[in-house]
Protein backbone atom coordinates (compact mmCIF):
# COMPACT_ATOMS: atom_id res chain seq x y z
CA UNK A 1 0.00 0.00 0.00
CA UNK A 2 1.53 3.07 -0.71
CA UNK A 3 2.33 6.29 2.17
CA UNK A 4 0.06 8.63 3.08
CA UNK A 5 -0.37 11.41 5.71
CA UNK A 6 -4.39 12.24 5.62
CA UNK A 7 -6.63 10.40 8.03
CA UNK A 8 -8.68 7.56 6.43
CA UNK A 9 -11.64 5.64 7.54
CA UNK A 10 -11.45 2.11 8.17
CA UNK A 11 -13.76 1.67 5.00
CA UNK A 12 -11.31 4.24 3.04
CA UNK A 13 -8.65 2.36 3.93
CA UNK A 14 -9.94 -1.16 3.08
CA UNK A 15 -10.36 0.30 -0.61
CA UNK A 16 -6.63 1.64 -0.29
CA UNK A 17 -5.61 -2.17 0.41
CA UNK A 18 -7.34 -3.33 -2.55
CA UNK A 19 -10.09 -5.42 -0.85
CA UNK A 20 -12.54 -3.78 -2.82
CA UNK A 21 -10.44 -4.37 -6.22
CA UNK A 22 -7.62 -3.17 -7.96
CA UNK A 23 -9.59 -0.32 -10.10
CA UNK A 24 -11.08 0.66 -6.74
CA UNK A 25 -7.77 0.97 -5.03
CA UNK A 26 -5.95 2.70 -7.91
CA UNK A 27 -8.58 5.37 -7.63
CA UNK A 28 -8.92 5.56 -3.82
CA UNK A 29 -4.94 6.02 -4.53
CA UNK A 30 -4.93 8.63 -7.17
CA UNK A 31 -7.52 10.73 -4.65
CA UNK A 32 -5.62 9.96 -1.65
CA UNK A 33 -2.13 10.84 -3.41
CA UNK A 34 -4.12 13.77 -4.71
CA UNK A 35 -5.27 14.99 -1.72
CA UNK A 36 -1.76 14.83 0.28
CA UNK A 37 -0.21 17.32 -2.28
CA UNK A 38 -2.47 19.95 -0.74
CA UNK A 39 -2.29 18.86 2.41
CA UNK A 40 -5.60 17.89 2.72
CA UNK A 41 -6.30 15.97 6.86
CA UNK A 42 -9.07 13.80 5.31
CA UNK A 43 -11.46 12.56 2.67
CA UNK A 44 -14.98 14.13 3.22
CA UNK A 45 -18.16 12.99 1.73
CA UNK A 46 -19.93 13.82 -1.89
CA UNK A 47 -23.01 15.45 -1.04
CA UNK A 48 -24.34 16.11 -3.88
CA UNK A 49 -24.34 12.54 -5.46
CA UNK A 50 -24.73 13.82 -9.18
CA UNK A 51 -20.93 14.22 -10.70
CA UNK A 52 -20.30 15.85 -13.83
CA UNK A 53 -17.47 15.41 -16.69
CA UNK A 54 -15.58 17.24 -18.46
CA UNK A 55 -14.29 14.25 -21.44
CA UNK A 56 -17.54 14.04 -23.40
CA UNK A 57 -14.95 12.98 -26.35
CA UNK A 58 -13.91 9.86 -27.77
CA UNK A 59 -10.77 10.87 -29.34
CA UNK A 60 -8.75 7.20 -29.86
CA UNK A 61 -5.66 9.21 -28.35
CA UNK A 62 -7.14 9.05 -25.11
CA UNK A 63 -5.71 5.85 -24.59
CA UNK A 64 -5.80 6.04 -20.79
CA UNK A 65 -9.22 7.24 -20.26
CA UNK A 66 -10.69 4.53 -22.54
CA UNK A 67 -8.23 1.95 -20.73
CA UNK A 68 -9.93 3.39 -16.92
CA UNK A 69 -13.20 3.12 -18.45
CA UNK A 70 -12.87 -0.88 -19.67
CA UNK A 71 -11.16 -1.69 -16.30
CA UNK A 72 -14.64 -0.17 -14.48
CA UNK A 73 -16.95 -1.68 -17.16
CA UNK A 74 -15.46 -4.78 -16.32
CA UNK A 75 -15.69 -4.91 -12.77
CA UNK A 76 -19.17 -3.80 -13.03
CA UNK A 77 -18.10 -0.32 -11.11
CA UNK A 78 -21.23 2.61 -11.14
CA UNK A 79 -20.84 6.00 -9.82
CA UNK A 80 -24.19 6.13 -7.99
CA UNK A 81 -25.34 8.94 -8.14
CA UNK A 82 -25.02 8.92 -11.92
CA UNK A 83 -23.16 12.27 -13.64
CA UNK A 84 -24.19 14.26 -16.54
CA UNK A 85 -20.92 15.18 -19.06
CA UNK A 86 -20.02 17.96 -21.31
CA UNK A 87 -21.21 18.70 -24.44
CA UNK A 88 -20.61 16.17 -27.18
CA UNK A 89 -17.78 16.93 -30.10
CA UNK A 90 -20.14 16.39 -33.46
CA UNK A 91 -23.74 17.21 -34.39
CA UNK A 92 -23.72 16.77 -38.30
CA UNK A 93 -27.60 17.69 -38.52
CA UNK A 94 -27.19 21.05 -37.20
CA UNK A 95 -23.67 21.61 -37.94
CA UNK A 96 -22.90 20.05 -41.21
CA UNK A 97 -19.23 18.89 -42.26
CA UNK A 98 -18.17 18.08 -45.91
CA UNK A 99 -17.30 14.61 -46.74
CA UNK A 100 -13.43 14.98 -45.78
CA UNK A 101 -14.78 16.37 -42.21
CA UNK A 102 -16.79 13.45 -41.59
CA UNK A 103 -14.44 11.17 -42.47
CA UNK A 104 -11.35 12.65 -40.47
CA UNK A 105 -13.68 12.98 -37.42
CA UNK A 106 -15.42 9.81 -37.62
CA UNK A 107 -12.38 7.54 -38.32
CA UNK A 108 -9.58 9.66 -36.95
CA UNK A 109 -10.49 12.43 -34.23
CA UNK A 110 -13.57 10.71 -32.71
CA UNK A 111 -13.91 7.40 -33.76
CA UNK A 112 -14.15 6.31 -30.69
CA UNK A 113 -17.42 8.48 -29.86
CA UNK A 114 -19.99 6.04 -30.07
CA UNK A 115 -18.00 3.04 -27.82
CA UNK A 116 -17.07 5.71 -25.84
CA UNK A 117 -20.87 6.49 -24.97
CA UNK A 118 -21.53 3.13 -24.36
CA UNK A 119 -19.02 2.67 -21.91
CA UNK A 120 -20.08 6.13 -20.16
CA UNK A 121 -23.96 4.47 -19.79
CA UNK A 122 -22.74 1.48 -18.24
CA UNK A 123 -20.48 3.67 -15.97
CA UNK A 124 -23.59 5.68 -14.84
CA UNK A 125 -24.19 8.36 -17.77
CA UNK A 126 -27.63 9.81 -16.55
CA UNK A 127 -29.13 9.83 -19.91
CA UNK A 128 -28.04 10.49 -23.42
CA UNK A 129 -29.78 14.40 -23.10
CA UNK A 130 -27.11 15.11 -20.24
CA UNK A 131 -24.49 16.09 -22.76
CA UNK A 132 -24.04 19.91 -21.64
CA UNK A 133 -21.23 22.22 -19.91
CA UNK A 134 -24.24 23.85 -18.53
CA UNK A 135 -25.68 20.92 -16.31
CA UNK A 136 -26.96 23.26 -13.30
CA UNK A 137 -29.15 24.84 -15.46
CA UNK A 138 -32.96 24.38 -14.67
CA UNK A 139 -33.68 22.52 -17.49
CA UNK A 140 -30.14 19.82 -17.14
CA UNK A 141 -31.29 19.63 -13.27
CA UNK A 142 -28.01 18.99 -11.87
CA UNK A 143 -28.38 21.75 -9.85
CA UNK A 144 -26.14 21.29 -6.34
CA UNK A 145 -27.27 23.83 -3.68
CA UNK A 146 -25.38 25.98 -1.35
CA UNK A 147 -22.87 24.02 1.02
CA UNK A 148 -22.96 20.79 -1.15
CA UNK A 149 -19.85 19.10 -1.71
CA UNK A 150 -18.89 18.49 -5.20
CA UNK A 151 -16.65 15.72 -7.87
CA UNK A 152 -17.33 17.68 -10.32
CA UNK A 153 -14.51 18.84 -13.62
CA UNK A 154 -15.34 21.38 -16.62
CA UNK A 155 -13.47 24.68 -15.37
CA UNK A 156 -16.81 26.79 -16.14
CA UNK A 157 -19.28 24.77 -14.70
CA UNK A 158 -17.23 24.66 -11.11
CA UNK A 159 -16.77 28.58 -10.95
CA UNK A 160 -20.42 28.73 -11.76
CA UNK A 161 -21.13 26.01 -8.97
CA UNK A 162 -19.16 27.59 -6.12
CA UNK A 163 -19.80 31.17 -6.94
CA UNK A 164 -23.34 31.88 -8.35
CA UNK A 165 -25.23 28.19 -6.10
CA UNK A 166 -22.13 28.84 -3.10
CA UNK A 167 -21.53 25.03 -3.75
CA UNK A 168 -17.80 23.85 -2.93
CA UNK A 169 -15.80 22.25 -5.80
CA UNK A 170 -12.31 22.21 -6.19
CA UNK A 171 -10.95 22.39 -10.13
CA UNK A 172 -10.84 18.85 -10.44
CA UNK A 173 -9.67 17.37 -13.42
CA UNK A 174 -11.22 14.22 -15.73
CA UNK A 175 -10.47 11.55 -14.86
CA UNK A 176 -10.34 12.70 -11.11
CA UNK A 177 -14.13 14.01 -11.47
CA UNK A 178 -15.45 10.66 -12.17
CA UNK A 179 -13.05 8.79 -9.18
CA UNK A 180 -14.78 11.47 -6.80
CA UNK A 181 -18.26 10.39 -7.89
CA UNK A 182 -17.62 6.74 -7.62
CA UNK A 183 -15.79 6.44 -4.47
CA UNK A 184 -17.85 8.81 -2.68
CA UNK A 185 -15.48 10.76 -1.16
CA UNK A 186 -13.04 13.95 -2.26
CA UNK A 187 -9.88 15.19 -0.39
CA UNK A 188 -10.82 18.28 1.60
CA UNK A 189 -9.09 20.94 0.83
CA UNK A 190 -8.82 24.00 -1.41
CA UNK A 191 -11.93 25.66 -2.19
CA UNK A 192 -13.82 23.44 -0.03
CA UNK A 193 -12.32 25.08 3.05
CA UNK A 194 -13.62 28.30 3.84
CA UNK A 195 -10.50 30.25 4.52
CA UNK A 196 -9.43 29.46 1.00
CA UNK A 197 -12.34 30.51 -0.59
CA UNK A 198 -11.57 34.37 0.85
CA UNK A 199 -10.57 36.87 -2.18
CA UNK A 200 -6.73 37.81 -2.58
CA UNK A 201 -8.22 40.66 -5.33
CA UNK A 202 -10.63 43.22 -5.25
CA UNK A 203 -11.79 44.13 -8.25
CA UNK A 204 -12.86 47.88 -9.10
CA UNK A 205 -15.36 47.74 -11.79
CA UNK A 206 -15.72 51.37 -13.11
CA UNK A 207 -17.07 50.98 -16.69
CA UNK A 208 -19.88 53.75 -17.99
CA UNK A 209 -22.25 50.84 -19.18
CA UNK A 210 -22.06 47.41 -18.39
CA UNK A 211 -19.01 45.25 -19.10
CA UNK A 212 -19.32 42.38 -21.63
CA UNK A 213 -19.33 39.32 -19.56
CA UNK A 214 -16.70 36.98 -21.79
CA UNK A 215 -13.98 40.57 -21.59
CA UNK A 216 -14.42 41.49 -18.44
CA UNK A 217 -13.39 37.70 -17.08
CA UNK A 218 -10.64 37.17 -19.38
CA UNK A 219 -9.32 40.70 -17.47
CA UNK A 220 -9.55 39.07 -14.42
CA UNK A 221 -8.59 35.47 -15.11
CA UNK A 222 -5.63 37.00 -16.94
CA UNK A 223 -4.72 39.38 -13.81
CA UNK A 224 -5.40 36.89 -10.89
CA UNK A 225 -4.90 33.35 -12.23
CA UNK A 226 -6.13 31.05 -9.89
CA UNK A 227 -6.95 33.37 -7.03
CA UNK A 228 -10.25 34.36 -5.77
CA UNK A 229 -11.50 37.68 -6.90
CA UNK A 230 -13.91 39.89 -4.93
CA UNK A 231 -15.64 42.21 -7.53
CA UNK A 232 -17.21 45.55 -6.57
CA UNK A 233 -19.26 47.89 -8.89
CA UNK A 234 -20.72 45.14 -10.87
CA UNK A 235 -23.97 45.17 -8.85
CA UNK A 236 -25.08 48.23 -10.19
CA UNK A 237 -25.54 46.95 -14.00
CA UNK A 238 -26.32 43.22 -13.22
CA UNK A 239 -28.24 43.76 -9.93
CA UNK A 240 -28.45 42.69 -5.98
CA UNK A 241 -30.91 39.21 -6.94
CA UNK A 242 -29.54 36.46 -8.90
CA UNK A 243 -31.99 36.03 -11.24
CA UNK A 244 -31.87 34.34 -15.41
CA UNK A 245 -30.47 37.08 -16.54
CA UNK A 246 -27.55 37.82 -14.35
CA UNK A 247 -27.12 33.85 -13.90
CA UNK A 248 -26.55 33.68 -17.73
CA UNK A 249 -24.05 36.98 -17.14
CA UNK A 250 -21.87 35.19 -14.62
CA UNK A 251 -21.87 31.78 -16.27
CA UNK A 252 -20.04 33.90 -19.16
CA UNK A 253 -18.03 35.73 -17.10
CA UNK A 254 -16.98 32.86 -14.82
CA UNK A 255 -16.45 30.82 -17.94
CA UNK A 256 -13.50 33.59 -19.40
CA UNK A 257 -12.06 33.94 -16.09
CA UNK A 258 -11.88 30.20 -15.42
CA UNK A 259 -10.04 29.81 -18.84
CA UNK A 260 -8.10 32.70 -19.22
CA UNK A 261 -6.70 32.61 -15.68
CA UNK A 262 -7.54 29.31 -13.53
CA UNK A 263 -10.59 31.04 -11.16
CA UNK A 264 -12.35 28.35 -9.64
CA UNK A 265 -14.29 30.99 -7.35
CA UNK A 266 -15.65 34.31 -7.79
CA UNK A 267 -17.42 37.24 -5.68
CA UNK A 268 -19.74 39.23 -6.71
CA UNK A 269 -20.20 42.53 -3.92
CA UNK A 270 -24.11 42.30 -3.09
CA UNK A 271 -24.95 39.11 -5.33
CA UNK A 272 -23.49 36.06 -4.96
CA UNK A 273 -24.40 34.24 -2.03
CA UNK A 274 -21.31 34.32 -0.54
CA UNK A 275 -20.61 38.10 -0.81
CA UNK A 276 -24.15 38.56 0.51
CA UNK A 277 -23.53 36.69 3.64
CA UNK A 278 -20.18 37.70 4.73
CA UNK A 279 -19.78 40.90 2.38
CA UNK A 280 -16.18 42.22 2.34
CA UNK A 281 -15.06 40.00 5.24
CA UNK A 282 -14.44 37.84 2.59
CA UNK A 283 -11.73 39.96 1.41
CA UNK A 284 -8.52 39.25 2.62
CA UNK A 285 -5.86 41.50 4.69
CA UNK A 286 -3.40 42.94 2.00
CA UNK A 287 -5.72 41.87 -1.45
CA UNK A 288 -4.79 43.39 -4.32
CA UNK A 289 -6.65 45.87 -6.68
CA UNK A 290 -7.30 45.54 -9.55
CA UNK A 291 -9.21 48.58 -11.45
CA UNK A 292 -11.07 47.67 -14.57
CA UNK A 293 -12.75 50.65 -16.46
CA UNK A 294 -13.42 50.96 -20.35
CA UNK A 295 -9.64 52.10 -21.40
CA UNK A 296 -8.55 48.69 -19.85
CA UNK A 297 -11.23 46.36 -21.06
CA UNK A 298 -10.28 48.05 -24.46
CA UNK A 299 -6.60 47.35 -24.02
CA UNK A 300 -7.49 43.49 -23.09
CA UNK A 301 -10.06 43.06 -25.79
CA UNK A 302 -7.09 44.21 -28.54
CA UNK A 303 -4.81 42.36 -27.01
CA UNK A 304 -6.30 39.14 -28.30
CA UNK A 305 -4.44 37.58 -31.63
CA UNK A 306 -5.83 37.29 -34.78
CA UNK A 307 -4.97 33.57 -35.40
CA UNK A 308 -6.67 33.92 -38.71
CA UNK A 309 -4.39 32.63 -41.93
CA UNK A 310 -6.23 35.21 -44.33
CA UNK A 311 -6.86 38.03 -41.66
CA UNK A 312 -9.21 39.99 -43.23
CA UNK A 313 -11.13 36.79 -44.48
CA UNK A 314 -14.90 37.12 -44.83
CA UNK A 315 -16.56 34.65 -41.71
CA UNK A 316 -17.68 31.39 -42.67
CA UNK A 317 -19.14 30.25 -39.44
CA UNK A 318 -19.92 31.48 -36.30
CA UNK A 319 -20.78 30.12 -32.97
CA UNK A 320 -22.26 31.35 -30.08
CA UNK A 321 -22.90 29.35 -26.86
CA UNK A 322 -19.55 28.53 -25.02
CA UNK A 323 -20.45 27.88 -22.48
CA UNK A 324 -23.91 26.46 -23.54
CA UNK A 325 -26.70 29.94 -23.97
CA UNK A 326 -29.82 29.75 -21.76
CA UNK A 327 -33.32 29.65 -22.69
CA UNK A 328 -33.59 33.66 -22.13
CA UNK A 329 -30.23 34.04 -24.00
CA UNK A 330 -31.74 32.12 -26.95
CA UNK A 331 -34.56 33.77 -27.14
CA UNK A 332 -32.62 37.29 -26.96
CA UNK A 333 -30.28 36.12 -29.77
CA UNK A 334 -33.27 35.50 -31.79
CA UNK A 335 -34.80 38.67 -31.33
CA UNK A 336 -31.62 40.47 -31.57
CA UNK A 337 -30.90 38.88 -35.13
CA UNK A 338 -34.29 39.36 -36.69
CA UNK A 339 -33.55 43.07 -35.67
CA UNK A 340 -30.34 43.34 -37.21
CA UNK A 341 -31.55 41.96 -40.00
CA UNK A 342 -34.19 44.25 -40.70
CA UNK A 343 -32.09 47.03 -40.69
CA UNK A 344 -30.15 45.54 -42.96
CA UNK A 345 -32.83 44.78 -44.83
CA UNK A 346 -32.50 40.76 -44.97
CA UNK A 347 -33.85 37.90 -44.36
CA UNK A 348 -30.98 35.58 -43.68
CA UNK A 349 -27.53 35.76 -41.83
CA UNK A 350 -24.52 35.84 -44.19
CA UNK A 351 -22.62 32.78 -42.86
CA UNK A 352 -23.04 29.70 -41.27
CA UNK A 353 -24.76 30.57 -37.53
CA UNK A 354 -24.61 27.94 -34.71
CA UNK A 355 -26.83 28.71 -31.66
CA UNK A 356 -25.38 25.67 -28.73
CA UNK A 357 -27.16 25.53 -25.71
CA UNK A 358 -28.17 22.07 -23.92
CA UNK A 359 -29.84 19.19 -25.63
CA UNK A 360 -32.58 19.84 -22.62
CA UNK A 361 -32.54 23.44 -22.94
CA UNK A 362 -33.37 22.48 -27.05
CA UNK A 363 -36.10 20.87 -25.95
CA UNK A 364 -37.76 22.95 -23.80
CA UNK A 365 -37.06 25.83 -26.69
CA UNK A 366 -39.13 23.54 -28.96
CA UNK A 367 -41.79 22.46 -26.28
CA UNK A 368 -42.27 26.15 -24.86
CA UNK A 369 -41.34 28.41 -27.41
CA UNK A 370 -41.71 26.90 -30.77
CA UNK A 371 -42.03 29.79 -32.68
CA UNK A 372 -38.91 30.95 -31.12
CA UNK A 373 -37.29 28.46 -32.55
CA UNK A 374 -39.00 28.24 -36.07
CA UNK A 375 -37.70 31.98 -36.22
CA UNK A 376 -34.31 31.12 -35.62
CA UNK A 377 -34.36 28.36 -38.63
CA UNK A 378 -36.34 30.67 -40.74
CA UNK A 379 -33.21 33.19 -40.41
CA UNK A 380 -30.67 30.61 -41.82
CA UNK A 381 -29.80 29.75 -38.08
CA UNK A 382 -29.13 26.67 -36.27
CA UNK A 383 -29.56 25.30 -32.61
CA UNK A 384 -27.05 22.89 -31.95
CA UNK A 385 -26.06 20.88 -28.62
CA UNK A 386 -22.49 20.45 -29.92
CA UNK A 387 -18.96 21.76 -28.21
CA UNK A 388 -17.83 24.48 -30.78
CA UNK A 389 -14.28 23.72 -28.73
CA UNK A 390 -14.04 19.96 -29.81
CA UNK A 391 -15.36 20.97 -33.24
CA UNK A 392 -13.01 23.10 -34.24
CA UNK A 393 -10.08 20.94 -32.80
CA UNK A 394 -8.81 19.85 -36.42
CA UNK A 395 -6.84 20.91 -39.14
CA UNK A 396 -9.85 20.57 -41.42
CA UNK A 397 -11.40 23.62 -39.50
CA UNK A 398 -8.00 25.65 -38.53
CA UNK A 399 -8.29 27.27 -42.32
CA UNK A 400 -11.95 28.64 -41.57
CA UNK A 401 -12.95 31.77 -40.59
CA UNK A 402 -14.81 31.58 -37.49
CA UNK A 403 -15.95 34.27 -35.31
CA UNK A 404 -17.26 33.78 -31.63
CA UNK A 405 -18.62 35.90 -28.68
CA UNK A 406 -16.94 33.11 -26.64
CA UNK A 407 -13.31 33.64 -25.22
CA UNK A 408 -12.86 30.29 -23.82
CA UNK A 409 -13.66 28.91 -27.90
CA UNK A 410 -10.49 31.75 -28.26
CA UNK A 411 -8.37 30.56 -26.23
CA UNK A 412 -8.60 26.88 -27.43
CA UNK A 413 -9.08 27.58 -31.31
CA UNK A 414 -8.50 29.77 -33.63
CA UNK A 415 -11.65 31.57 -33.89
CA UNK A 416 -11.67 35.23 -33.27
CA UNK A 417 -13.57 36.62 -30.54
CA UNK A 418 -15.84 39.72 -31.03
CA UNK A 419 -18.71 41.37 -28.89
CA UNK A 420 -21.91 40.47 -28.97
CA UNK A 421 -22.85 43.70 -30.90
CA UNK A 422 -20.20 43.20 -33.11
CA UNK A 423 -20.88 39.72 -34.19
CA UNK A 424 -24.77 40.78 -35.02
CA UNK A 425 -23.37 43.44 -37.30
CA UNK A 426 -20.63 40.69 -39.03
CA UNK A 427 -23.89 38.25 -39.33
CA UNK A 428 -26.55 40.57 -40.68
CA UNK A 429 -24.74 43.14 -42.84
CA UNK B 1 25.88 27.91 -11.44
CA UNK B 2 22.77 28.23 -8.74
CA UNK B 3 20.83 26.37 -6.98
CA UNK B 4 17.18 25.61 -5.98
CA UNK B 5 15.41 23.87 -3.34
CA UNK B 6 11.53 22.54 -4.17
CA UNK B 7 8.87 20.14 -2.30
CA UNK B 8 9.09 16.66 -4.63
CA UNK B 9 6.09 16.09 -6.09
CA UNK B 10 7.29 13.15 -8.01
CA UNK B 11 10.95 12.33 -7.88
CA UNK B 12 13.86 11.88 -10.27
CA UNK B 13 16.99 12.81 -11.55
CA UNK B 14 17.12 14.72 -14.99
CA UNK B 15 19.66 16.79 -16.91
CA UNK B 16 18.29 18.77 -19.67
CA UNK B 17 17.00 22.35 -21.82
CA UNK B 18 14.81 24.47 -19.70
CA UNK B 19 11.68 26.32 -21.59
CA UNK B 20 10.33 28.93 -18.89
CA UNK B 21 7.00 29.96 -19.27
CA UNK B 22 6.28 33.09 -17.08
CA UNK B 23 2.74 33.33 -17.91
CA UNK B 24 0.19 30.63 -16.21
CA UNK B 25 0.68 27.50 -18.60
CA UNK B 26 -2.72 26.34 -20.51
CA UNK B 27 -2.31 22.60 -20.82
CA UNK B 28 -4.93 21.96 -22.67
CA UNK B 29 -3.98 24.98 -25.03
CA UNK B 30 -0.44 24.26 -25.22
CA UNK B 31 -0.74 20.51 -25.58
CA UNK B 32 -3.98 19.84 -28.02
CA UNK B 33 -2.89 20.59 -30.80
CA UNK B 34 0.55 17.89 -31.26
CA UNK B 35 -1.60 15.58 -29.14
CA UNK B 36 -4.55 15.49 -31.70
CA UNK B 37 -2.00 14.98 -34.27
CA UNK B 38 -0.35 12.18 -32.88
CA UNK B 39 3.09 14.09 -33.43
CA UNK B 40 6.08 12.76 -31.77
CA UNK B 41 6.35 16.01 -30.15
CA UNK B 42 4.92 18.77 -28.44
CA UNK B 43 4.57 22.05 -29.93
CA UNK B 44 3.28 24.52 -27.84
CA UNK B 45 0.18 25.84 -29.88
CA UNK B 46 -1.70 28.09 -27.11
CA UNK B 47 -1.27 31.72 -28.99
CA UNK B 48 -1.55 33.27 -25.67
CA UNK B 49 1.90 32.05 -24.41
CA UNK B 50 4.31 34.71 -25.67
CA UNK B 51 7.31 32.68 -24.34
CA UNK B 52 6.91 29.35 -25.71
CA UNK B 53 4.48 29.63 -28.55
CA UNK B 54 5.74 27.63 -31.13
CA UNK B 55 8.58 25.92 -28.83
CA UNK B 56 9.32 22.08 -28.82
CA UNK B 57 8.59 21.23 -25.16
CA UNK B 58 9.20 16.90 -25.31
CA UNK B 59 11.73 15.87 -23.01
CA UNK B 60 12.37 19.25 -21.84
CA UNK B 61 11.96 20.80 -18.48
CA UNK B 62 8.67 22.72 -18.59
CA UNK B 63 9.65 25.63 -15.45
CA UNK B 64 6.23 27.53 -14.84
CA UNK B 65 4.33 29.47 -12.30
CA UNK B 66 0.98 26.87 -12.31
CA UNK B 67 -0.86 25.58 -15.14
CA UNK B 68 -4.21 27.29 -16.17
CA UNK B 69 -7.50 26.54 -18.08
CA UNK B 70 -9.70 23.76 -18.88
CA UNK B 71 -10.10 20.52 -16.39
CA UNK B 72 -9.22 18.40 -19.30
CA UNK B 73 -5.71 19.13 -18.06
CA UNK B 74 -4.75 16.76 -15.94
CA UNK B 75 -6.10 13.99 -18.66
CA UNK B 76 -3.94 15.73 -20.98
CA UNK B 77 -1.20 15.93 -19.10
CA UNK B 78 -1.56 12.19 -18.44
CA UNK B 79 -2.40 11.36 -22.15
CA UNK B 80 1.19 12.98 -23.26
CA UNK B 81 2.95 10.89 -20.69
CA UNK B 82 0.96 8.22 -21.93
CA UNK B 83 2.58 9.11 -25.32
CA UNK B 84 5.98 9.54 -23.90
CA UNK B 85 5.86 13.17 -25.78
CA UNK B 86 5.69 14.86 -21.95
CA UNK B 87 8.20 17.14 -21.23
CA UNK B 88 10.61 14.96 -19.05
CA UNK B 89 9.74 17.66 -15.35
CA UNK B 90 7.30 20.06 -14.49
CA UNK B 91 9.40 22.79 -12.36
CA UNK B 92 6.71 24.84 -10.57
CA UNK B 93 7.88 28.00 -8.94
CA UNK B 94 4.58 28.48 -7.13
CA UNK B 95 2.57 25.33 -5.57
CA UNK B 96 1.42 23.06 -8.06
CA UNK B 97 -2.03 23.48 -8.66
CA UNK B 98 -4.81 21.04 -8.65
CA UNK B 99 -4.77 20.07 -12.65
CA UNK B 100 -1.26 19.70 -13.08
CA UNK B 101 -1.29 17.88 -9.63
CA UNK B 102 -3.85 15.65 -11.07
CA UNK B 103 -2.19 14.95 -14.12
CA UNK B 104 1.00 14.14 -11.98
CA UNK B 105 -1.03 11.77 -10.26
CA UNK B 106 -2.79 9.98 -12.73
CA UNK B 107 0.45 9.63 -14.75
CA UNK B 108 2.31 7.99 -12.27
CA UNK B 109 -0.70 5.74 -10.42
CA UNK B 110 -2.15 4.56 -13.98
CA UNK B 111 0.63 4.98 -15.94
CA UNK B 112 4.00 4.58 -14.10
CA UNK B 113 5.19 7.26 -15.86
CA UNK B 114 9.30 8.35 -15.51
CA UNK B 115 7.69 12.08 -15.36
CA UNK B 116 9.80 14.57 -12.72
CA UNK B 117 7.84 17.30 -10.67
CA UNK B 118 8.67 19.55 -8.16
CA UNK B 119 7.07 22.60 -6.92
CA UNK B 120 7.62 25.71 -4.67
CA UNK B 121 10.52 26.91 -5.91
CA UNK B 122 10.27 30.51 -5.29
CA UNK B 123 9.86 33.28 -7.77
CA UNK B 124 13.51 33.67 -8.27
CA UNK B 125 13.73 30.61 -9.93
CA UNK B 126 11.73 31.56 -12.37
CA UNK B 127 13.54 35.13 -12.48
CA UNK B 128 16.61 33.43 -13.22
CA UNK B 129 16.27 30.38 -15.59
CA UNK B 130 16.05 31.28 -19.38
CA UNK B 131 14.56 29.15 -21.86
CA UNK B 132 17.80 27.30 -23.58
CA UNK B 133 19.43 26.89 -20.23
CA UNK B 134 20.75 23.42 -18.75
CA UNK B 135 19.43 22.64 -15.43
CA UNK B 136 19.97 19.68 -13.43
CA UNK B 137 17.25 18.27 -11.31
CA UNK B 138 18.02 15.96 -7.74
CA UNK B 139 15.47 13.43 -6.74
CA UNK B 140 15.75 15.59 -3.30
CA UNK B 141 14.05 18.18 -4.65
CA UNK B 142 17.31 20.23 -6.16
CA UNK B 143 17.43 22.33 -9.52
CA UNK B 144 20.83 23.22 -10.71
CA UNK B 145 21.31 25.94 -12.94
CA UNK B 146 24.72 24.91 -14.93
CA UNK B 147 27.04 27.50 -16.20
CA UNK B 148 26.89 27.69 -19.61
Amino acid sequence: MIEYKMNLSNDQIEILEGKKGDTMRKMMETLVLFGDIFGAKRMVEVTHKEGHLVTSFGIPLLKPLFKTMEELNKEGIVAPGKFTLDPRPLDYKNVKCNFLEKLVFNKILYGKQSDYEKQLLKVGLKDLDSFSCTCYLKECGNRPKKGDILSWAESSAVVFANSVLGARCNRNSGMLDLFGSIIGYVPEFGLLLDENRKASWVIEVKTTKIPEAQILGSAIGMKVMDAVPYVIGLDKFIGTELNDDNEAYLKDFGAASASNGAVGLFHIDNLTPEAKELGKSLILENAKHYVIDDEELEKVYKSYPNMWKHKDATPELCFIGCPHLTLSQLIKWNSDIKESLAKHGKSKVNCRVVLTCAPKVKNELIASHKDVYDSIYKMGVTVSSICPLMYTNNPLVHGKAIITNSNKLRTYSMARYFKDQDILELITK
Amino acid sequence: MKEFKGRVIAKGNFKGEACVSHEGFNTLASFQKSALMNKKNVIVSDQNNKDLFGVNITNKILCLPITIGSTTGGLVIQTVCDMKINPRAFLFSEEIDSLAASGIVLSKVWQNSNVICIDKLGKEFLDTVKTGDTLEIKEDGTVILLDK
